[in-house]
């Protein structure tokens, strides 16, 4: 489904991402984990296509289509979802009106009509209950004067009601309390099918004992350094990063 | 002049108009030295040969200026065409109340006694607005007495129909809104050809003791017609008046508002979107005195800027001594979408009282590109998610607008300046 080749992108000139070779197939779970400023939230950028990043080097594929030269909204269009670091206030956007935006815009994109009314309202209360959302938080401005908690359960929320193909969930973690991380970790195993896949970003490995990925990647300094199981995380939890330094340096 | 032979010489306000003739003749015209037009230049505006009245009437059928009125809701509406009274078109009424034209009032002694306590006791004597005093002939006249709630809004628009090349407009509003009474009044300006119009308005609002008074400037003229407006409200205490001002169009426009605050318990609001581009020129001036203690005034002015427009937002709020207890707000907010648009902005405070909350906000921003990404990676275009983003930002004040048609007029306006076609209601 994804497949990155010898990745290069940079910011403001200076280079992040240093040759990235990563594939994600249909059904997968992949955990990128590493330690603070390795490139992780750059990776995920870049692939939904933000622009500040320059990409230098490499390709960018969804299903066999090279997306490099897509603009973010056209790879939303072929089913890449990022769920946000640090999601973004909107005031005066309401997230059901947001959400009827996207869902709409998507759907002309992809030649469809647009999504009646009714199911609509079906999705948003079938979504919303998933997540375990207040109907009235979805009349109020998106992410406005939201904890940590709710902005991050509104963007698992947004990709329940967007199904994309491909998940990536940058420090979905971070700010969440045990509860709310049950709730998040449980809304995306509950959206898992066969047919899409889940990249999952963070530096801890708490999140993966809900979320059990197939393949765990280490990022150190810009490239991939280490793969291997779900037990690769564990081992970091208990070491730390530097063993994985040391190794790289050596 | 010729005005001499089309008044009754002895009208109280034949005096008006030869003593505002003289002032403006030793005033002059506003220059860009005079600090309240430092970033608005006129020059241009009064180097045409302007006709003062048309020399003759032109017929205007109800199918041509249909799409200007707020025409789905049932209305009062007092239209001028070229500056004369057109009564075809118009609806008054004096059934408890009066909405009518102002050249039937002026000198009918059932009127005398409300023209003589408030006609030109508001306007100031600045030179436009003496300008006004000595040559307007025609404006809405609306009469409220206490205890009336006016149940339809009431329209007042100036057509120009181009007939002259180019024509000077002088509409004069009376509004006097008695004790415990409510209104609604949308005004308009409007040009019908591209031939140059200037319009120098005067309108005086009255509001009694527990009045309440919207009022709703469309502002959404040809690119060849200019508008100098004067607006300015009186309240009595416990009194509320709300001017929305809504600048999506015109060359220059020019708005002088000032609110005077003469009871305690006041509640004035200044709410307006500005919207333009090219090279057109909004100025907002406005003033709000607070003279009595424990009263309030809110001002939310949220401007878009596009291609080389110009904006000037120039608000001052006066607190005098014994106006203890004041809650003054004023906001500021502005996009410059493109980094050739400008912005003026000053805010001024003058605060003689030592127990009040004042405060103010000033802000000139471009689009926020991490909220412009957040939504394109949910699917939205840039332009759609420029335009939700405008939307969003304009939206807060569109809020307070009461009739639900207008809120839809703007909705749809403001639609149609961002250049999309809105699939999303706010």
């Amino acid at each position: 489904m994804l497949k990155i080749k010898n990745l290069h992108a940079s910011i403001d000139g200076k280079e992040i991402l240093r040759g990235i070779d990563l594939e994600v197939k249909a059904g997968e779970v992949h955990a990128i984990m590493g330690p603070n400023g390795s490139g992780k939230s750059t990776l995920a950028n870049v692939i939904a296509g933000r622009e500040e990043y320059e990409m230098t080097d490499g390709e960018i594929s969804m299903d066999s289509e090279d997306i490099t030269e897509l603009d973010p909204e056209e790879r939303a269009h072929r089913g890449v979802f990022l769920s946000f670091q640090y999601p973004i206030e909107i005031p005066g956007v309401s997230v059901t009106n947001f959400m009827k935006t996207a869902i709409n815009e998507t759907r002309k994109a992809q030649g469809k009509d647009e999504m009646p009314a009714k199911d609509m309202l079906k999705m948003i209360r079938e979504k919303s209950e998933l997540l375990e959302i207040d109907r009235k938080f979805l009349s109020r401005s998106l992410n406005e004067g939201f904890s940590g908690g709710e902005k991050k359960r509104n963007e698992i929320f947004q990709m329940a009601m967007l199904e994309p193909k491909l998940a990536i969930l940058d420090e979905t973690d971070s700010g969440l309390d045990i509860d709310a991380l049950r709730i998040v970790a449980n809304g995306v195993n509950k959206l898992r099918t066969k047919e899409n896949a889940t990249v999952v970003i963070t530096h801890y490995q708490r999140l993966l004992d809900h979320i059990i990925p197939d393949f765990v990647h280490v990022l150190y300094n810009g490239r991939i350094v280490k793969s291997g199981g779900k037990e690769l995380a564990h081992e970091l939890e208990e070491r730390g990063y530097d063993w994985i330094k040391e190794e790289v340096e050596a | 002049m010729a005005l001499e032979n089309e008044v009754d010489t002895d009208s109280y306000v034949h005096e008006l108009r030869s003593k505002a003739l003289s002032d403006f003749e030793e005033k002059g015209l506003p220059a860009r030295k005079d600090e309240a037009y430092k970033y608005t230049s006129l020059k241009s505006l009064f180097n045409k040969d302007y006709s003062l009245f048309p020399k003759k009437e032109v017929a205007v059928d109800y199918s041509d200026i249909k799409k200007y009125l707020v025409h789905q809701i049932d209305a009062y509406r007092v239209i001028f065409i070229d500056g004369i009274y057109s009564s075809h078109l118009s609806q008054t009424t004096h059934d408890k109340f009066d909405v009518c034209l102002m050249s039937s009032t002026l000198n009918h002694p059932k009127y005398a006694s409300v023209i003589e306590n408030y006609y030109n006791k508001l306007a100031g004597d600045d030179s436009l607005t003496s300008l006004n005093t000595a040559f307007a002939r025609e404006g809405a006249y609306i009469h409220v007495p206490k205890n009336i709630q006016v149940e339809k809004p009431i329209e007042i628009v100036n057509f120009s129909t181009g007939n002259e090349a180019a024509m000077m407009i002088q509409p004069r509003n009376l509004v006097v809104v008695g004790e415990n009474s409510q209104v609604q009044i949308i005004e308009r300006h409007q040009s019908l050809s591209e031939n140059a119009v200037l319009t120098n308005s005067v309108t005086e609002i009255f509001a009694d003791k527990r009045a309440m008074v919207d009022f709703y400037k469309i502002q959404n003229d040809l690119d060849t017609a200019s508008l100098i407006d004067h607006t300015t409200v009186e309240q009595k205490e416990n009194s509320e008046v709300r001017l929305h001002t809504f600048s999506f169009g015109g060359a220059l426009t020019r708005n002088n508002v000032r609110f005077f605050q003469r009871g305690e318990h006041c509640n004035s609001v200044l709410n307006g979107v500005t919207i333009i581009e090219g090279k057109q020129h909004v100025d907002h001036s406005t003033l709000v005195h607070h003279t009595a203690p424990n009263c309030e005034s809110f001002q939310e002015y949220k401007q878009i800027f596009n291609d080389r427009s110009v904006g000037v937002f120039n608000g001052k709020v006066l607190v005098d001594k014994i106006a203890q207890k004041i809650n003054a707000y004023q906001q500021n907010n502005n996009i410059l979408v493109s980094d050739k648009a400008t912005i003026n902005a000053k805010p001024q405070l003058e605060i003689f009282a030592d127990d009040v909350r004042c405060s103010h906000g000033c802000t000139i921003g471009q689009l926020d590109e991490d909220a412009l990404f957040y939504m394109q990676s949910r699917g939205i275009g840039k332009k759609e998610a420029r335009a939700l983003l405008m939307f969003a930002f304009a939206n807060s004040v569109l809020e307070s607008v009461k009739i639900p048609e207008i809120k839809t007029r703007i909705t749809k306006l403001i639609a149609m300046k961002l250049g999309v076609e809105i699939g999303f209601d706010l």
